[in-house]
């Protein structure tokens, strides 16, 4: 049971990962990214690809996050010419387009049959418990980079930007800059996530890169609150419990199938986003008001 | 001149929004720009401003070419604006407003954020000291640590003001400084724009209110359909034949 805990710790510190960069590019800067995913498989795949041909597994965490902080520049650039909306379709597509790249480029991911045997971050009985520490120190570490944004300089011209990017133009700022720096910083720790990911579960393939996976992160940023990372870690360890938990919906509902319960669950994640945007829309920790 | 509009045209689709106008502000000039709803005048300042490219013409600001200048680099050069409807930063503070429009770009870098941090508190506290003597001048200390969403709407304009302050501006566009404000307090107002216009920093006005245009400016550029239909002493322009008519004939 205390494995199974381990590791429901796990995959919720890896999707807080996910949510502390998606938060720094929504909450702070007011950047819709329906993409998010896209650099968790960026990073998913590299460190996995790179680990195999004998790089460390720490290393090539490293670099699967810089792979994919690179890999924002792009969308970044999209960023600067598309308004809110259309900056999110087009990150929505981009995450599509990375997804089918994945699964066609067989010479290099295998696609569909996806990459089996990824190496793990500690061996041994314990290799677990030294994997969710070692997590918890980079979320921490995470935290830590984002708080010191939030009280910086260069975190109020991010508010500034989520609150009237035209009016920080006429002050004389090129918000270019801003928004590609923070897309590149959200998805370095989108890509560090991946990494984390395949490492832990050891086999990845394209169908586990679906959108789905962004909107989860969404889900943990709203139940959470927008722009606290505390929000963050909180909200994506309710989310894994929620689906993790709602597994069990089948053993007190006789007389329903596996593919019923699946559904039953999102219904009933779904259901509980309905009633935190009615009653509690800054979710668990956001400061009041809407956001 | 410290800016040399001429022949500006802005074109949404076939509608000709501004048609070749021309004006010009010297250094230290307060201008007013006046017309009824439609006539180009705030289309005419976003061109100048560089939220809206001009389709032809040029514009000359303090001696550059600033024609295709984004709008970042404009303001960059002292070419400020406020904005009709105000673009205030809701959710943060009156004071980070202003801390925001000072000229920053050395601290406002993730590394500052990391590793620079004692340099970075300093800069924030010089610049703390010129918000707050900003704020005091325009009588807003009160609101200095309030949210800015829940300023009125006669204090978001102030406030608009007061970050252009923060640039240091050689020449501020003011897109209807008086619309929102209430009516016992455009004398304020008023006399804070004097202080401006003393301390040698030139202001273009786009105004209803015209008495108070009148009592401000030197000169007055009247916009009727896209182009600029009468310009001189505000008296006499807003006396003349041309513009009386393009108001209908009357409320003057």
């Amino acid at each position: 049971m205390s494995a199974y805990l381990i590791a429901i710790c796990i995959i919720g510190l890896i999707y807080a990962l996910l949510a502390i960069g998606l938060n720094i590019e929504y909450g702070e800067t007011g950047l819709i990214n329906f993409g998010h995913v896209a650099y968790f498989a960026i990073g998913a795949y590299a460190s996995a690809l790179l680990s195999l041909r004998g790089v460390p597994v720490s290393l090539s965490i490293l670099l699967a996050g810089l792979l994919a902080a690179v890999a924002a520049i792009p969308i970044g650039f999209a960023a600067l010419r598309l308004k809110d909306d259309y900056f999110a379709i087009v990150t929505l597509g981009f995450a599509e387009a990375v997804r089918i790249t994945i699964q066609q480029e067989e010479w290099l991911t295998h696609g569909v049959q996806g990459i089996a045997a990824i190496p793990g971050l500690a061996a041994g009985a314990s290799g677990n418990s030294v994997f969710l520490a070692i997590l918890l120190l980079v979320v921490l570490c995470a935290m830590g980079s984002v708080y010191l944004i939030q009280h910086s300089a260069f975190g109020r011209v991010l508010r500034a930007i989520r609150d009237n990017e035209v009016a920080v133009v006429a002050l004389g700022k090129r918000t270019a800059g801003f928004k590609v720096k923070v897309l590149m910083f959200g998805s370095f720790f989108g890509g560090v996530a991946g990494a984390f990911y395949s490492h832990f579960i050891s086999f990845i393939s394209p169908e586990q890169f679906v959108a789905l996976v962004t909107f989860y992160v969404w889900m943990s940023i709203i139940l959470g609150g927008v722009g606290t990372m505390r929000g963050s870690l909180v909200g994506s360890l309710v989310l894994v419990l929620l689906l993790e938990g709602s597994r069990f919906i089948g053993d007190f509902l006789p007389g329903v199938s596996d593919l019923q319960v699946a559904h039953l669950r999102l219904g009933v994640i779904g259901f509980i986003l309905v009633m935190f945007s009615l009653y509690r829309p800054q979710g668990l920790f956001g400061k009041g008001g809407r956001a | 001149m410290m800016l040399d509009v001429s022949d500006v045209t802005v074109s949404y689709g076939p509608f000709l929004a501004v048609d070749r106008a021309s004006l010009q502000v010297g250094a230290g000039e307060t201008v007013g720009l006046a017309g009824t709803n439609g006539a180009g005048k705030s289309t005419l300042f976003a061109a100048i401003a560089g939220q809206i490219m001009a389709d032809t013409g040029r514009m000359v600001f303090d001696d550059h070419a600033i024609t295709n200048h984004p709008a970042h680099q404009r303001a960059r050069l002292g070419l400020c604006r406020t904005f009709q409807v105000p673009r205030e930063f809701g959710r943060l503070s009156v004071l980070e407003n202003l801390l925001v429009a000072a000229p920053g770009d050395r601290m406002e870098t993730m590394w500052s954020a990391w590793f620079a941090r004692g340099a970075m508190r300093r800069k924030t506290q010089q610049l703390t000291v010129q918000a707050d003597g900003i704020l005091a001048m325009l009588g807003m200390s009160g609101l200095r640590d309030l949210p800015a969403a829940g300023l009125s709407g006669g204090q978001k304009k102030l406030l608009e003001l007061a970050r252009v302050l923060m640039h240091r501006p050689r020449l501020i566009l003011l897109d209807e400084p008086f619309a929102g404000v209430n009516p016992v307090r455009i004398g304020e107002v008023m006399e804070i724009f004097r202080r401006l216009k003393d301390s040698g920093i030139a202001l273009l006005i786009v105004e209803h209110h015209l008495q108070a245009l009148k009592a401000l400016s030197s000169r007055l550029y009247v916009m009727d359909q896209g182009r600029v239909i009468a310009q001189g002493d505000p008296a006499e322009v807003l006396a003349s034949r041309i513009v009386q008519d393009a108001y209908m004939g009357g409320v003057l």
